[in-house]
């Protein structure tokens, strides 16, 4: 037993030495895969400085410079394309970052246990419904003459609303059925968070003859803090990137021009019209709008409240 | 102190609970009434859904609407499709997740700061839609089902939150320990992080197979073969692309008749294409508020 241990120093060195290279084996294919399918498409920027054409290929194609980008910033129908973009991306976030919050603070004060699991359980419950679903069950709801909705309103007394046809709607009906499907999965982080605010700060405040909602003003929210300054970090910085797969589906002539954002018109101009040049050019500038203000907040956050992301 | 009884509280807290209580069971009616809504449709009797009079229980309870669903090709070939998606594409997102967490954990592994950074930059840039479906033609894999699988064969994001509880809930002193018996690190993963990953794993199964099971966008870009194209892409055309052509039919009950069945299978078709994930999500539950939390230690 003794001569045994004493060896083990003496091995163990040469051990890890040698395990090292076990590492890498295990990690290679990984690494591989985020080098094909991360990197390479990163290089494959370029696209957006050239004259794409797919027979020529990549460094085959003519330099155009920044033309793309000229034509991104100018053109009349992407500056409204642009304008969408960032109206939708702050009525988004205005709308879906503080329904969460309270739907967490209710959550924790609700003392009945059944209650309480029952309302966590149906609100998390549509984030798992696919767009596809989501888009094609608000389509059946809100149909004009058969949906739900509509029946309902009629009855109530009022006018049918034809919700997919009309524009001044769109933005709405994209928003709050954003709230609808997320603010119950939003609501888990702070709810987590809510969970672990000291018991006794919530004693002396009850000693002190603070009510409820007192309590959740001066403790339960304090508390918190942090991690609201981190989600309201990353919804800042999500304002302009705002992904195509819902607002693709909910799009049609009658919405298009308030609907037609820019990874929309990313994906229009390069799947379908095959200018990759441009299309790679706007989808550039989008990302690195949404870089730039994920560092700005991130530094406004850290000045003023001392939690950042990094 | 914290159980303190409705009858003792101060008229304000009183009243302050009364709303918590009220505001949470609107939400709750908010939420929950468009599901059962189209459940009870897609049961009902078509006629009366396109007149209104379905309001919470399915109106003269009928079959017809799934009957439509499962003598639809398409859509049966599209279940088959999105499993065939939903199996392998979550296996090899677990099995990737897991070769590139397991070093990364490993204090080790020189090279662990440097490389999680070579990972974690690929979060934050991208090269974006065109570049990556350019890179895709190019590797010749639009219109197979490889398309669907590799190009998001992992998630850094998930491998994240594996490497977290990874590093906090599996002690350093187990590695050291099986080292001075010889273990190898192959062998530590198989016979020690694998069997103690579990819960983790169940957290990955759920984020994955989600994103695969919902999925419609990479199948749009990237697959143009009907026989190879998931749930999602025939629902899309079922549910939003799909209209019923009125033109061909002159008889207005024939024309009612028509639009009452689409409607029916277009309600069919939403909960049985919710089904399989709704059916798991009730066992999954408490791994999702597990994932969340972990996810957020990292912030």
């Amino acid at each position: 037993m003794k001569k045994n241990s004493t060896t083990v120093p003496a091995v163990k060195p040469n051990k890890i030495k040698n395990s090292n290279w076990q590492f890498w084996a295990i990690i290679a294919l990984p690494m591989i895969y985020a080098f094909v399918f991360a990197y390479i498409p990163m290089g494959g920027i370029i696209i957006a400085f050239k004259d794409y054409s797919i027979r020529r290929g990549i460094l085959g194609s003519k330099w155009v410079g920044l033309k793309y980008f000229k034509q991104f910033l100018t053109s009349t129908s992407s500056v409204t394309v642009i304008k969408n973009t960032i109206i939708l991306g702050i009525y988004s976030f205005i709308a879906s970052f503080p329904v969460p919050i309270l739907l967490a603070l209710g959550i924790n004060e609700v003392k009945n246990r059944f209650f309480k699991k029952t309302v966590q359980m149906v609100t998390y419950a549509p984030y798992f419904i696919s767009v596809v679903v989501m888009v094609g069950m608000m389509r059946q709801l809100m149909d004009p003459r058969t949906g739900i909705i509509n029946v309902l309103i009629q009855k109530l007394g009022g006018d049918p609303v034809n919700f997919f046809g009309d524009a001044s709607i769109f933005r709405s009906l994209y928003v709050w059925s954003g709230v609808w499907q997320t603010m119950g999965y939003s609501s888990i982080i702070y709810v987590a968070a809510l969970s672990g605010v000291s018991l006794e700060l919530q004693e002396a405040a009850i000693v002190d003859g603070a009510t409820r909602l007192k309590r959740i003003l001066h403790v339960d929210i304090p508390a918190i803090m942090p991690t609201i300054v981190i989600m309201l970090i990353f919804g800042c910085s999500n304002i302009v990137s705002i992904g195509m797969d819902k607002i693709f589906l909910m799009q049609n002539d009658l919405n298009a021009s308030v609907s037609e954002v820019i990874s929309t018109f990313v994906y229009k101009i390069g799947v379908v019209n095959a200018n990759f040049g441009f299309s790679t050019a706007a989808g550039l500038f989008q990302s690195l709008v949404a870089f730039i203000l994920l560092v700005a907040v991130n530094k406004i956050a850290k000045k003023v409240t001392e939690t950042s992301l990094w | 102190m914290k159980t303190s009884k409705f009858r003792n509280m101060s008229t304000v807290d009183k009243i302050f609970v009364f709303l918590v209580y009220f505001i949470l069971s609107l939400i709750l009616v908010i939420v929950l009434y468009p599901l059962l809504y189209v459940v009870a449709a897609s049961f009902s009797d078509p006629q009366a859904v396109i007149r209104g009079e379905v309001f919470i229980f399915p109106v003269r309870p009928t079959l017809r609407g799934y009957e439509a669903v499962f003598q639809n090709k398409k859509i049966l070939r599209g279940f088959a499709n999105s499993f065939f998606y939903l199996f392998v594409g979550t296996a090899v997102n677990i099995f990737m997740t897991i070769l590139c967490t397991y070093p990364l954990s490993r204090k080790e592994f020189k090279a662990r700061n440097k490389i999680s950074l070579y990972f974690v930059f690929t979060m934050y840039f991208s090269g974006g839609l065109m570049p990556t479906y350019v890179l895709v033609n190019k590797l010749h894999l639009i219109d197979t089902r490889w398309a669907i699988i590799i190009p998001m064969a992992m998630s850094t994001y998930n491998m994240i939150i594996c490497r977290t509880f990874i590093v906090n809930n599996i002690p350093d002193e187990l590695y050291e320990a099986s080292q001075m018996d010889g273990c190898s690190p192959f062998r530590y993963l198989l016979s020690v992080i694998l069997p103690l990953c579990k819960p983790i794993l169940a957290v990955l199964m759920l984020y994955y197979g989600v994103a695969r099971w919902n999925d419609y966008f990479n199948a749009m870009l990237f697959l143009n073969k009907e026989q190879l194209q998931p749930l999602t892409i025939v629902m899309k055309e079922i549910l939003i692309s799909g209209q019923v052509d009125m033109t061909k039919v002159s008889d207005a009950s024939a024309a009612a008749k028509l639009q009452g069945m689409s409607d029916l299978l277009k309600y069919s078709t939403i909960v049985v294409g919710s089904l399989p994930v709704l059916m798991l999500y009730p066992f999954v539950q408490k791994y999702l508020v597990q994932g969340v939390m972990i996810g957020a230690v990292k912030g």
